[in-house]
């Protein structure tokens, strides 16, 4: 799996995720800033469930296990993770529904 | 002014909140300055945890309940009603029962789990479930009779009510066959949804190796798709599917539809502060137990300690005195390992678990807990 990781490219807001060098438009946006692991895996297989192909899920965690979890998730299923966005402390996973 | 305390939900945390805090403000509500009313859907107090022994014949649902008239504070108003309806700007409530509204300066949301097996298409009709008590009976028929084959335990949903429980099914099943001598007929297989045994690194870690001992088959990263209960098969979304004789589904849970729709959270689980425990959508508001979004397992010594840090806060709120207490994550539980073994874990949100070794002590500790339970759903304990 190829994915393009890139730091401090996308500021993360309150109620609004801010683009800058990542042109990405995501279908669904999953916020799992603040909750343990696996909650954030287990928040985007969750609304990959209910997603169609082609969407593209935005998943937010601020937990450092969600960068192996999300990863080694995709690997076991056909679903793309398109890239992965640091800003600071927080992530933002960009999935493709298969 | 007459300050009211409403509270959703007569489970461990509701009823203990209820206690707690009328034994705190006992003067002022003897005085008409404080009103506290619990409501709850069922006239009876459930302890969940016994339904765990319920398929093996080793406890009856009725042992887990007990009226809830007998476990509160007599001068707790007791509503058996539903709410329909959460007015968190009027700070107001509907109910199902009685006529017109019922106003709170102060609301505690303590609504729990509820069961979404529906959402997994063949779950209803292929999975048993020990999580309900109607479930836990039907899947006792079962089991009593399970001489031989194939018996799949799949945690479907997470979060789920005491993620413990999975384990200790298939660690007392390993042994109950054994015990039996018929544990070379029956193969058990685990299935999870992440890449480890359970959510908790730490006891993911010390259950793998005492299932790989046991011969208790393991599939991570599957999350169940369908059931197909003709042909006997479950399929994940990961592209696995497996045959079997008699299948456990953890179902997939959610909280209720008034939270949803008074804009509190999603899937019926309220937004929080993990330390303060208020709503993070509205004033007044609290949630504790599996009811709110705190990341901590929905157990029941999450529930009870989280009721002891809100009656302090509005213990403190009605007096006008700023609220100090606040949670800090503790959460205790015994995990069985066997029909007669138990271990042990405490952890907070700073400290993570370390299963303390199996032993007999432990599992009779977790017995003798389960029967003092009623003392702390009386405040008592």
């Amino acid at each position: 799996m190829e994915y393009r990781y890139k730091t401090t490219s996308v500021a993360i807001g309150s109620s609004n995720v801010l683009m800058t060098d990542i042109d990405i438009e995501p279908t669904d946006t999953v916020d799992a800033r603040g909750a343990a692991c696996p909650g954030p895996l287990m928040d985007l297989i969750g609304r990959v469930r209910s997603a169609s192909p082609g969407d593209v899920v935005l998943l937010l965690s601020d937990n450092d296990q969600s960068l192996t979890d999300v990863s080694e998730w995709i690997d076991e299923t056909d679903n793309d993770l398109l890239a992965v966005d640091e800003t600071g402390d927080e992530y933002g996973f960009y999935v493709e529904v298969a | 002014m007459v300050r009211r305390v409403a509270i959703l939900g007569g489970g461990t945390g509701g009823t203990v909140l209820a206690n707690d805090l009328t034994d705190r403000l006992a003067a002022e509500i003897d005085a008409g300055d404080v009103e506290v009313t619990l409501i709850n859907d069922d006239p009876d107090h459930v302890y969940k945890p016994v339904w765990l022994y319920v398929p093996f014949g080793q406890r009856e649902p009725a042992d887990g309940r007990r009226p809830l008239r007998e476990l509160v504070d007599s001068r707790i108003d007791l509503a058996i009603d539903r709410v329909t309806e959460i007015d968190t700007d009027e700070k107001k409530l509907a109910l199902r029962d009685a006529p017109g509204s019922l106003t709170y300066d102060y609301l505690v949301v303590a609504t729990g789990s509820t069961l979404a097996p529906a959402e997994v298409p063949g779950l209803v009709e292929g999975a048993h479930d020990y999580y309900s008590e109607s479930g836990a009976l039907a899947f006792r028929e079962e089991l009593l009779s399970m001489t031989e084959g194939h018996l799949v335990l799949s945690v479907v949903g997470t979060p789920h009510m005491c993620p413990a429980a999975p384990l200790e099914f298939v660690f007392m099943a390993d042994d109950w066959f054994r015990e039996r001598g018929l544990r070379e007929d029956v193969e058990i297989t685990y299935t999870y949804p992440i890449n480890r045994v359970h959510g908790n690194a730490n006891i993911a870690e010390w259950a793998r190796p005492l299932m790989d001992e046991r011969d208790i088959d393991v599939e991570t990263f599957f999350n169940a798709e369908s059931v197909d209960p003709e042909a006997g098969t479950i399929a994940s979304m990961e592209g696995t599917e497996l045959d079997y004789d008699l299948l456990v589904g953890i179902p997939p849970h959610r909280g209720v539809d008034v939270v949803d729709e008074a804009g509190l959270g999603d899937r019926g689980w309220v937004d929080v502060d993990k330390r303060t425990l208020e709503a993070e959508a509205a004033d007044g508001v609290y949630a504790i137990g599996d009811a709110a979004t705190t990341g901590v397992p929905k157990a029941g010594s999450v529930a009870h300690y989280q009721a002891g840090v809100v009656a302090r806060r509005i213990a403190s709120e009605v007096r006008d005195r700023p609220a100090t207490a606040t949670y800090d994550g503790k959460t205790l539980c015994f995990i069985e390992t066997g029909m007669d073994s138990a271990s042990f874990v405490e952890f907070d949100y700073e400290n993570p678990p370390s299963p303390a070794p199996a032993s007999e002590k432990l599992h009779w500790s977790k017995l003798a807990y389960n029967e003092s339970y009623w003392l702390t759903a009386r405040g008592l304990l």
